[in-house]
């Protein structure tokens, strides 16, 4: 994070491009005076100049290609500069990768989440790689005198065959600087791809093991101070008045007060979460003497009313209400079933669903529900802010540091060139991280104490703030005439405070009569994006019910899918079907090849078989369930992704072997319930995490091959995988399996 | 307030804090060692996972003076140059994805070979499951904890 300079005088200059794609400003400057020292290796040093752009090259030859995006462990610090790389035709031995700045004029757009920063900056770092590429290859030319077209490149060398003259990029990356930035230049073929598709270790993996200080929560600086904030116990409150006299005799306390995150009548920006206005903050030397500190503070808190929230997001304006009372989960259930046989919002209507169901000889109904789920990254919120009366800089894990700073310019003051954020590296996000109410509340307390401050959460404060995935419940009919045929369905889901419905998914489009309605409770429970938001439950129980429909049609799972896929493609149904039929039908065919399904040897396993289609890819698991002491237990896991091209294989088998673990855990274990508003779990000695013995002894991953550009991978494995898991349960215990987390009903298998 | 002589991954460190003060927030505020990660405080995730005399402890709930002439070691101080063969085999098998708690599950793991140098499943699970990792790498985890057996 800490940024280098340079003492070396600067002879080359900047240039600035506008790429006609992503909209991504990109920035050269080539240094040509800024010399390695002699037998040094390739990490940081003084001698690196931090610019603009994404590219640097020493006339040593040694590469520098700036991430752009934040890391939250999907590795694009590994998976974004190969891809530079490969255009630039580099030698990755000699690349040196660095965390870029914050700037989403020049670097684009900056998030993490949608499961998009392969997808948005494969294109646009291509394009960054082989334009340098050419300007280096027409330095060379002007150098030997030769023509451009006869000057190749390999591994970060040049070459004029005819003359055998060779030199490397470093040799003219001064000479390039001075090229115009060509636009439009030819990308690769796919097939000659040297760096893509070849697996790369993490960058960061040494420092990880060795515990380098790389996440937010570890950043520290002179006279930093620490700051807590003490929330509600429950939901439905508000601080009243608060007596801080005994916590301010407390060693190492500083400073306690009250503060606004947003005052009255501010218009919320989508990502500007607020789940509790009324801060109660306290300020100190070190986190642990503040955590003590707080145990003496006397609070009054009192009910909140009922009152609106207008928020502009990305979808336009819109009001929420937020109502009064302390909501329990029971309660809670209860409303879920009232709503649920309410009318509804019509989402999508093919054909005559309400005749068809009139006419059908069997009509097979269920009803699914999950609970609000809490996000629970290893490293809790926090955030540094230094604020003064004319700069703001900002340190932390942040999935999408430009959707907050906005917010930040209005709320400090201050013009958005006078905001810098650095991006740490996350210990986790899962969709958390990309709301804003820590990092405006870390900006907004070091703003009143006039000093630099790092606000931490304690896991306690970070389980129940909030910003849950939320509670959900979706009722499935499949109407069958008196052959069995399937001739209608219907999905009719809510949720508190919003539905999981995603309307114009699989198996929509492939069935003539359709209905799909939506309904929502409000609630003062905040809710946000988590891992395959809505998805995450409607992948979870539609892939269940196809599952019990082909059994009450008496076929095969997988067939059932497959054939529902061909109706699909030949004769589509309705309009606006979101998945490409042939990519759903690859990784089916797929997992169906290299789980070996109709292998005998494989009848042992109570196995569960589940698809989905969401971000952009498709997913398929299959997942084998033994018992031991008369209990089910994933044993092993076959996935098949297509998400186009695999940039790097190995980190991608990764992200899925990961997926597959969360799925497994968040459908057996994962649960956040209330009591009077307050949530019944507040660390992980109460919320139970997937743990070691838990997990599959093996995963194995299978991507379709093809040359797609690369579409979503952190999010589409995960929702399949909790269907996969009920499937498998059903096998196994012979009983079918509604409500998550499915443990329960097992008896804490 | 007192003052307490520590052995800290080899080297004498000196600390005047509250003798309560978990050896967590000794080593991550007070001797800037913050490869020891804070995940919970309740000793329930195994993030803050440090050697005291060879065994793994959870230091969140260890407070400093109970530590004595014991020796600390953190994950810094594990090996000179990120060449102990666990270290070595979370490379190799490119374990860490958000790669906050590895710090605290390479330390777990290194006791274990310790008491175990060739662990089974059974053994590897019974050591480990005190140690989350909110990504999922679990089985790459135990994968690398079997190479480096061999190593």
């Amino acid at each position: 994070m800490k940024q280098a300079k340079s003492t070396t005088s600067r002879r080359s200059f900047l240039k600035v491009s506008a790429l006609a794609s992503g909209g991504i400003m990109l920035s050269f400057n080539f240094w040509a005076e800024a010399k390695p020292l002699p037998g040094k290796q390739l990490t940081d040093s003084k001698d690196w100049v931090e610019l603009n752009g994404y590219i640097k090259i020493t006339p040593d030859n040694v590469i520098k290609i700036l991430n752009p995006n934040p890391e939250f462990g999907q590795n694009v610090m590994t998976t974004l500069p190969m891809i530079v790389a490969e255009e630039l035709d580099a030698d990755w031995q000699k690349v040196v990768v660095e965390m870029g700045p914050h700037d989403n004029v020049k670097l684009g757009p900056q998030f993490t989440g949608g499961s998009n920063s392969t997808r948005m900056y494969w294109k646009p770092l291509r394009d960054a790689g082989a334009a340098v590429r050419q300007m280096l290859m027409q330095a060379a030319a002007q150098t030997w005198s030769v023509p451009a077209e006869e000057v190749t490149t390999k591994a970060g060398m040049l070459y004029h065959e005819k003359s055998g003259k060779s030199g490397t990029y470093g040799d003219f990356a001064s000479k390039a600087s001075v090229i115009p930035v060509p636009k439009g230049v030819k990308l690769k073929d796919p097939k000659d791809f040297k760096i893509v598709r070849n697996s790369k270790k993490n960058v960061e993996g040494l420092k990880i093991v060795t515990g380098k200080p790389l996440f937010g929560l570890d950043y520290t600086q002179e006279g930093m101070l620490i700051a807590m904030i003490e929330h509600p116990p429950a939901f439905g409150m508000k601080l009243k008045s608060f007596d801080a006299s005994e916590t301010l005799k407390m060693p190492g306390i500083k400073d306690v007060f009250g503060q606004k995150l947003y005052e009255d009548g501010y218009e919320q920006a989508g990502f500007d979460t607020r789940t509790f206005n009324d801060l109660l903050v306290v300020v100190g030397k070190t986190t642990w003497e503040v955590m003590n500190a707080r145990k003496k503070l006397k609070v009054t808190w009192e009910p909140i009313s009922e009152s609106k929230e207008t928020i502009a997001g990305f979808r336009g304006k819109r009001e929420v209400i937020v109502p009064a009372g302390l909501e329990s989960t029971s309660t809670q259930l209860a409303k879920m079933v009232e709503y649920s046989k309410m009318p509804a919002e019509q989402l999508r209507k093919d054909g005559d669903p309400e005749t068809a169901f009139k006419n059908a000889a069997q009509i097979i109904e269920r009803t699914y529900t999950a609970p609000f789920l809490a996000h629970n990254c290893m490293e809790p919120m926090n955030f540094f802010a230094h604020v003064t009366d004319d700069s703001a800089l900002l340190i932390g894990p942040h999935q999408a540091p430009g959707w907050i700073e906005p917010t930040l310019s209005k709320i400090l003051n201050l013009p958005v060139d006078k905001i810098e954020i650095r991006m740490a590296r996350m210990g986790g996000g899962f969709g958390l991280r990309a709301y804003g109410h820590y990092v405006t509340e870390a900006a907004l307390i070091s703003k009143k104490i006039k000093a630099p401050v790092k606000l931490v959460y304690s896991r306690e404060d970070d389980m129940t703030y909030g910003i849950y995935r939320p509670m959900y419940t979706a009722t499935y009919r499949a109407a069958l005439d008196a052959n069995k045929n399937l001739i209608a369905f219907h999905l009719k889901g809510g949720g508190i405070p919003e539905h999981a419905v995603h309307a114009n998914r699989f198996p929509a489009g492939a069935i003539d009569n359709y209905l799909a309605e939506g309904w929502a409770i409000p609630s003062n429970i905040t809710i946000g994006a988590f891992r395959a938001p809505g998805s995450n439950f409607n992948g979870a129980t539609e892939q269940a019910f196809l599952d019990e429909l082909a059994e009450a049609m008496g076929k095969d799972p997988i067939d059932f899918r497959l054939e529902l896929l061909k109706r699909a493609k030949e004769n589509p149904v309705g309009k606006n079907n979101e998945y490409d039929v042939d990519r759903y039908a690859g990784v089916l065919n797929l997992i169906k090849e290299k789980s070996g399904w109709n292998n005998p040897e494989n009848k042992k396993y109570s196995r569960g078989v589940a698809a989905y289609f969401c971000h952009n890819s498709y997913a398929a698991h299959v997942i084998d369930m033994l018992k031991k002491d008369g209990k089910p237990y994933v044993e092993r896991v076959f996935s098949t992704i297509d998400c186009g091209i695999v940039v790097n294989p190995d980190a991608a088998t990764n992200m899925v072997q990961g997926a597959v673990v969360d799925g497994i855990g968040n459908a057996l274990y994962g649960e956040l319930t209330h009591k009077d508003g307050v949530p019944e779990q507040n660390n992980f000695n109460r919320y139970r995490m997937i743990r070691m013995r838990e997990a599959p002894k093996s995963i194995e991953v299978h991507f379709v091959e093809n040359n797609i550009d690369p579409t979503g991978l952190g999010e589409p494995p995960f929702p399949p995988v909790f269907a996969a898991v009920a499937n498998a349960l059903y096998k196994s215990m012979g009983k079918r399996f509604y409500s998550q987390p499915f443990s329960k009903e097992i008896g804490g298998a | 307030m007192a003052v307490f002589n520590l052995n800290i991954n080899g080297t004498k460190q000196q600390v005047d804090v509250d003798p309560k003060t978990p050896v967590l927030w000794v080593l991550r505020e007070h001797l800037n060692l913050t490869g020891t990660k804070y995940g919970c405080g309740v000793a329930a995730c195994g993030a803050c996972t440090i050697h005291l005399d060879g065994t793994a402890v959870r230091s969140c709930q260890l407070p400093v003076v109970a530590i004595g002439s014991k020796a600390v070691t953190t994950i810094e101080g594990l090996s000179e140059n990120g060449d102990h063969r666990l270290q070595k085999a979370w490379l190799e098998h490119d374990v860490p994805q958000c790669g906050y708690c590895q710090g605290g599950q390479v330390m777990s793991a290194a006791a274990l070979l310790k008491s175990k140098p060739s662990p089974t499943d059974e053994d590897i699970d019974a050591a480990m499951s005190g140690n989350i990792c909110r990504c999922g790498t679990y089985v790459r985890i135990k994968a690398a904890i079997k190479t480096a057996a061999k190593l």
